[in-house]
């Protein structure tokens, strides 16, 4: 069976929350139900039909295509299933995501992964700044799954992790990992100034090292552990980048001693 | 008592009677596959039977770098006991002591199941708060900081219900060795077969032993029925060619396992002649009142 597929009509005027978009909110109806579906705008809410051009299919995987970057929280809350988005999408894709799997080739607006609980979520292109990160008010930002950036990441990427792994390709901005709890945070290319930023348990891994290390991280000298081959292997199927990363000899700085102090930054030896 | 003759070899048509049992499996490894089996050596040291040792524990087979976790030479071990709660302790004093202390050893689970054992979670105190907690493709790890770099421990590992312990072969021949060549050979078949272990030395014991005895206080002594030097003074289960006897005890994760590891122990002694190795083969049974598990010699002939 193919992919449900939602094609957007045009670009919308004002933003468009697709949160009710999810394959578990979806399934089990028709396709005339799923076009009744009303969706939030900024000040007017519209149905799924009036902007997008839908064909019926699977509504365990769902396709979006034509996306632009006025689309917020696609796949917001999903527990399974599938969606692939062709395009952009806007702020906080993949929020509070529990399983399944989202694929964005585009890039992501800021707040992508924030709050996520589960399940795989893949940018092909870039995100904004706050990867991961809680929203205001919030104890916590990601805490289990799997996010894959393929491209570059805004500051505070991993801002709040709580659990679960993020993995940038590419370049990071500033204070990557800030105020960590625990998880992981591989970044495979230069990250901005001060990584780490106050974090208090948690591991970030800099491939090609970093602006500027806070003074509170503490050398430990370079290591090959075997976690990290442990770590590469997990890691394989997905990013072949970061497991080529943490199969090489790493520089263990500890911190942030300014806090508790059982974090840890490992950098590449190229750098 | 019908005797079976295959190939010379008289097979008596008896069972061995086998106990339900509460076993958990490791996958050890190491850098290199001396010090991952000198892990798994150690840790199943004075493991022969539940009556001294506290579990019965035993090296399963050798993994190679594709079937570990973390691409090393591994060894996979297996442990049995009669309740959860001994296993638990067996297992945190075993790991903690044998693997946690052998260069360059990392210790994953070598079971699913859905009850759980301690393994890194009851270990990670050793960390002193320097322990990282790791969950890696729906693992959960422990790093634990030692000497050496970092022992890596999954957090947990599981146990099964299903295991069978005191599956047996009773080795009957004219000298000591002939009877033990045959066992050798015996305990070699075990080792081919998957989730079996024979935890005696080698796979062989020579001191079979009875339920009860004359002294009081002593839960088991001296099978004096199979002792040849004993032949003339009791109630002898040996015939008059018997020269020395020796039993082969396995422990499966399951009934099949262990009925498999019978079968494959028969096949070479047969295979071994009444000359060089063994003249008959017999089984241990408490009448088939205690152990739920009994294995007919009869359906496992080769």
């Amino acid at each position: 069976m193919k992919p449900l597929l939602l094609a957007l009509r045009q670009r919308p005027d004002q933003r468009l929350d697709l949160s009710p978009l999810v394959p578990h909110l979806i399934s089990g109806r028709s396709a005339v139900e799923i076009e009744r579906i009303e969706l939030q705008m900024t000040r007017w809410r519209v149905s799924v039909g009036d902007v997008f051009r839908l064909r019926m299919g699977d509504p365990g995987r769902i396709r979006i295509d034509g996306s632009c970057d006025r689309l917020d929280r696609v796949g917001q809350a999903m527990t399974g299933g599938e969606i692939f988005v062709d395009g952009d999408v806007g702020t906080q894709a993949g929020r509070s995501m529990a399983g399944g799997r989202l694929t964005v080739t585009g890039n992501t607006g800021p707040w992508a992964a924030s709050g996520m609980k589960g399940g795989l979520l893949e940018i092909r292109g870039a995100t904004g700044a706050f990867l991961g990160a809680p929203l205001a008010g919030e104890m916590a930002g990601i805490r289990g799954g799997l996010v894959i950036v393929r491209g570059r990441a805004g500051e505070r990427a991993g801002d709040r992790m709580r659990r679960g792994t993020i993995v940038i390709e590419g370049e990071a901005g500033a204070y990557a990992g800030s105020r960590m709890i625990a998880g992981s945070l591989i970044v495979g290319k230069k990250a901005g100034a001060l990584p780490g930023y106050l974090m208090k348990r948690g591991s970030i891994v800099l491939g090609a090292g970093c602006e500027a290390v806070s003074p509170t991280f503490v050398d430990c000298g370079y290591h090959e552990l075997l976690v990290m081959r442990l770590w590469a292997g997990i890691l394989h199927p997905h990013s072949k980048k970061a497991a080529t990363l943490l199969r090489r000899p790493l520089q263990r700085l500890a911190g942030d001693m300014a806090v508790l102090g059982k974090g840890e930054i490992f950098i590449g030896s190229q750098s | 008592m019908r005797i079976l003759t295959v190939k010379g070899v008289r097979i008596d048509d008896t069972f061995a009677e086998a106990f339900g049992m509460r076993a958990t499996a490791l996958t050890i490894t190491a850098d290199t596959a001396r010090w991952a089996r000198q892990a798994a050596v150690t840790m199943t040291g004075f493991a022969t039977s539940v009556i001294g040792c506290g579990c019965e524990a035993g090296i399963d087979c050798e993994l190679t770098v594709k079937r570990t976790p973390d691409g090393r030479p591994g060894v996979r071990v297996l442990l049995f006991a009669t309740s959860s709660t001994e296993l638990q302790k067996q297992l945190q004093a075993r790991v903690g002591q044998c693997v946690l202390t052998s260069p360059s050893s990392a210790c994953y689970a070598g079971i699913k199941g859905e009850e759980a054992l301690k393994l890194g979670n009851a270990l990670r105190y050793f960390g002193d708060g320097w322990q990282v907690s790791k969950r890696f493709g729906g693992k959960h790890y422990w790093r634990i900081p030692v000497m050496d770099g970092e022992f890596v421990c999954e957090a947990t590992t599981a146990v099964t219900k299903a295991a069978v312990g005191g599956g047996n072969l009773i080795i009957i021949g004219r000298t000591s060795e002939t009877t033990r060549a045959a066992a050798e050979a015996a305990a070699a078949a075990i080792t081919r077969v998957p989730d079996v272990i024979a935890p005696f030395p080698g796979g062989i014991a020579r001191s079979g032993s009875k339920v009860g005895s004359k002294y009081k206080g002593v839960l088991a002594s001296t099978n004096d029925a199979y002792c040849p030097t004993l032949r003339g003074a009791v109630k002898t289960s040996l015939d008059a060619d018997a020269g020395a006897v020796l039993e082969i005890v396995i422990d499966g994760l399951t009934s099949e396992a262990v009925a498999t590891a019978m079968r494959a122990s028969i096949a070479a002694i047969v295979k071994l002649g009444p000359k060089r190795g063994a003249t008959r083969i017999s089984a241990g049974n408490y009448g088939g009142k205690l152990g739920p598990h009994h294995y007919h010699l009869r359906d496992l002939l080769p």
